[in-house]
């Protein structure tokens, strides 16, 4: 796991999606941090601009929580 | 009492009973009443407009607040800024009506929310989010559109975002009627109680249109104020005005009929008497010049409160201060009222407010009810000198103490479409 990319949707969903920074763990669930699907999508748009991935829609499948979506950026770099 | 969840029979007597807004003049009904009767006009130049090289920078914006700590966190992405307005003030009017709780300042728990419908006016909707998103589309094509995009900027986005908060399960309606959205919402939001479709209704309207495009649209079209003395600019009936200065904000008021309100403790605030529709049939954007449109609205709302005009001591103008408008207006008002209209205080707030647009007719027509309520009619702001074609007993410099039994508040829409509203004490 990586603690940059960590840090990096710490960043995004605490300054872009009013997440308190706190809650946001490689475990937690974007359901739990207040995120719905569309607000995944939206996310995956600032994390393009961010780390230069962009995660498409078959990325996303299977996708619940922070760590999954690191993991996949890392899919997606290696 | 209606059983819940079942049909209701009609009731005509519709009163307020809340009352919410948020507006250049201030955060709240009586911020707002208090800059209106102190004549404290609110356009002022807008530096965001002006660093966007829009041809006018002068605007009256609403009062800054921190959407995400007042109203959750992720609205400022999830919510175009005209629905955030529109939650400030249907919180103000909800929590006046008496129909929330301690725990919860959105979720209606004083009255079956399965019969609370909601009727909201907007001649836009999510402008800021068509302006930014169609930029984002031009300049880094079409996968960078947002998905939020669609849920933001629909117009019907404000009454479903009310209905979520509120859990508000009855008919749930947006009407354009453009400027006249905000008094069309009323009038539809009295005929769903007066049907039977709904036990209360929150009707009201909202607008956050000050974009480079629409700037830019209205000054093409000669609408806007150019003013250099932006202070100035709104001066509604004055000989020297020269076009509207464009607002942002939102009115909601709660609607139920005199039967419910009492039955459950609620105080009436006023009466909606009577409401008035009608098209001009003449020119998507200009009114005849005889008012025939707006005088027919005027008509029929007061003939619906069965009244005559020489009942209306108050009439809350549209008042816009283009030129086109003001005269037409005070034909209609000379149609209506005959001789009677020199017994009309008239007045417009949009010396104060500038043009709300959509959201015009309800913050007005909550004005209107205040006035009625306090015998105060107050001042058109910058009204230094009478148009000498608009012969109106227009109130100016100060507000005008006058017993009130019934006031009228008109509103007149792009694409010629009006709306009237009467008003009489609870």
């Amino acid at each position: 796991m990586s603690d940059d990319l960590l840090e990096t949707f710490r960043t995004i969903l605490a300054g872009e999606f009013s997440v308190p920074a706190d809650e946001i763990t490689s475990d937690a669930t974007f359901e739990a941090l207040g995120l719905d699907s569309l607000d995944v999508v939206e996310l995956t748009l600032v994390l393009e601009d961010k780390v230069g991935v962009k995660l498409g829609d078959e990325d996303l499948e299977g996708v619940r929580t922070v760590g999954d979506a690191i993991a996949k950026v890392q899919e997606r770099r290696a | 009492m209606t059983p819940a969840g079942g049909p209701a029979g009609g009731d005509r007597d519709v009163v307020v009973t809340g009352m919410g807004a948020i507006t250049p003049a201030g955060r709240g009904v009586a911020a707002t009443w208090d800059g209106v009767l102190a004549g404290r006009a609110t356009a002022a130049p807008d530096e965001r407009l002006a660093a966007a090289g829009a041809p006018v920078a002068i605007s009256c914006r609403a009062p800054a607040f921190d959407a995400d700590a007042e109203l959750g966190r992720g609205t400022t992405r999830r919510l175009d800024r005209f629905t955030q307005l529109a939650l400030i003030a249907t919180r103000e009017a909800v929590a006046q009506a008496g129909l929330v709780g301690p725990d919860d300042p959105d979720a209606i728990v004083a009255t079956d929310p399965d019969r609370v419908g909601i009727v909201m006016g907007s001649g836009i909707g999510g402008a800021e989010t068509w302006e930014s998103e169609y930029a984002r589309l031009a300049a880094e094509g079409p996968s960078r559109v947002s998905p939020l995009f669609v849920p933001r900027m629909l117009s019907n986005t404000a009454a479903g975002v009310m209905a979520i908060r509120g859990r508000a399960r009855g008919p749930n309606l947006t009407v354009n009627t453009a400027c006249a959205a905000g008094a069309s919402a009323i009038h539809m939001g009295r005929d769903l109680i007066a049907a039977g479709a709904a036990d209360v209704v929150l009707a009201g309207g909202v607008e956050a249109g000050i974009t480079t495009i629409a700037i830019s649209a209205f000054a093409q079209m000669g609408a806007l104020s150019t003013n250099p003395d932006a202070g100035g600019a709104s001066r509604p009936f004055d000989v020297d005005r020269d076009g509207f200065v464009m607002g942002e904000g939102a009115g909601v008021v709660v609607l139920e009929s005199r039967a419910h309100a009492l039955a459950r403790g609620a105080a009436p605030l006023f009466v909606v008497a009577g409401c008035g529709a009608s098209a001009d049939a003449h020119h998507a954007t200009a009114p005849p010049e005889d008012g025939a449109g707006a005088a027919l609205a005027m008509r029929r709302a007061i003939s619906d409160a069965g009244l005559d005009p020489a009942d209306i001591g108050h009439h809350n103008a549209h008042g816009t201060s283009t030129p086109l408008n003001d005269v037409a207006e005070a034909r209609a008002l000379h149609t209506v009222f005959g001789a009677a209209v020199d017994g009309l205080a008239v007045t417009s707030t949009k010396g104060v407010t500038g043009h709300l647009l959509g959201a015009a007719g309800a913050v007005e027509a909550i004005l209107a009810g205040l006035a009625l309520r306090e015998g105060r009619v107050p001042p058109t702001a910058n009204l230094t000198t009478r148009d000498p074609d608009i012969h109106l007993d227009v109130v100016a410099g100060a507000p005008r103490e006058v017993a009130l039994r019934a006031v009228l508040s008109a509103s007149m829409g792009f694409g010629g479409q009006n709306a009237a509203l009467v008003l009489t004490a609870a």
